[in-house]
């Protein structure tokens, strides 16, 4: 799809969430709320004591995995799924550059994951729930993230180069 | 009349069955934009394609630009709507966290989604990393409550922090944006590559 009408398209999925919801959309809260409801199932005395699950279900009654952003991530993985039938994109693989082994692209990928997910918690959202849907708003925050992520990405692609060209 | 919810237009749990069709429509353009693909998200930062940059900026301008003409009309109190909280310090430390991240695992937490859901085990990969990155924020949470704490700022919009109207700023929101993919499609015939 032409990306300029890709980005309208996202606009307006953007507006929707807002028009209905008074909120936007997000990825890094619902990966948050699997968490806790993860050690609350393992390891429920812990998570009755340690402060960043008090915190949490402070600000949230009910189950963690009943919440707007849970069910909007199930979306997303349906409707990326739909996409992906409709343009025959449907296939397992490991998608790398051909200058690197399989094996180095799933260990960066690891490590990638694993320092997004802190930061997104740092930055109270992600790339979609902060920055994104920041910037929708104009709230100041959503500009801040944006500029640290993009920025900081910048910076370091000289030194993982290897990794992409 | 908007924010639905908060209007109490419709109920709660209306809400959250319109957030999964809501996701749909976002996981639906986000694969179709080609967001699938690390290569293709990676090649914003040398230049090969900048597909992310072309679609994250006109998505925020639509967005913006919309939300601020439904404010006009009267659609949409935009009093209602959630503005993101600025904590200065966590939002750099956690953007600087997180753009290495993306440098390194060519996904964000969204795209990555995008990229498992049509099959992609470096994206599943990225997902599992992404867990376990929440997690030790979680368990670690004491070590760092203080600094993400620090300095909080309220709820501020951009145009209030500059003291411009919201209009305006969206407007140079615009040129800014516009003048980035001007950038965009001259660094995509500078740094050329075959198709992967």
């Amino acid at each position: 799809m032409n990306p300029y009408l890709a980005g309208i398209l996202l606009g307006l999925v953007v507006i929707a969430a807002n028009f209905i919801s008074g909120r936007s959309v997000g990825a890094s809260g619902a990966i948050k709320s699997a968490i806790v409801a993860g050690v609350e199932t393992v390891a429920p005395a812990h998570a009755e004591t340690a402060t960043f699950y008090k915190e949490f279900n402070e600000g949230h009654a009910g189950n963690p995995l009943n919440s707007w952003l849970v069910y909007q991530m199930l979306g997303v993985i349906l409707g990326g799924f739909l996409s992906g039938v409709l343009s025959h994109r449907l296939t397992w693989k490991v998608e790398h550059n051909p200058r690197i082994t399989s094996r180095t692209r799933l260990i960066f990928a690891m490590a990638g994951g694993i320092l997004f997910g802190l930061g997104s918690q740092f930055g109270r959202g992600c790339t979609s729930g902060s920055a994104l849907s920041g910037m929708a708003v104009l709230s100041l925050g959503g500009f801040i993230s944006m500029m640290a992520i993009f920025g900081t990405a910048f910076a370091l692609a000289y030194f993982f180069r290897k990794l992409w060209i | 009349m908007g924010p639905l919810v908060i209007n109490e237009i419709i109920s709660e749990n209306t809400n959250l069955l319109l957030a999964f069709f809501i996701g749909i429509g976002f996981g639906f353009v986000l694969e179709q934009g080609g967001f699938s693909s690390s290569r293709k998200l990676a090649g914003v930062f040398y230049g090969y394609d900048t597909v992310v940059l072309k679609v994250f900026f006109t998505g925020a301008i639509t967005a913006s630009l919309g939300l601020l003409f439904m404010s006009l009309f009267g659609w949409i109190d935009l009093n209602l709507v959630y503005i993101n909280e600025t904590y200065l310090t966590s939002a750099i430390l956690g953007g600087i966290i997180m753009g290495a991240g993306f440098i390194m695992g060519g996904y964000c937490p969204g795209t990555s989604f995008c990229g498992a859901a049509i099959g992609k085990i470096d994206a599943i990969i990225f997902i599992i990393g992404l867990f376990i990155g929440v997690f030790i924020f979680a368990e670690g949470y004491p070590l760092w409550e203080g600094v993400f704490k620090a300095n909080f700022m309220g709820y501020p919009r951009i145009s209030e922090f500059f003291n411009i109207s919201e209009g305006l700023f969206a407007l140079m929101l615009i040129i800014v944006a516009v003048m980035m993919f001007w950038g965009a499609e001259w660094a995509e015939k500078k740094f050329p590559r075959e198709e992967y």
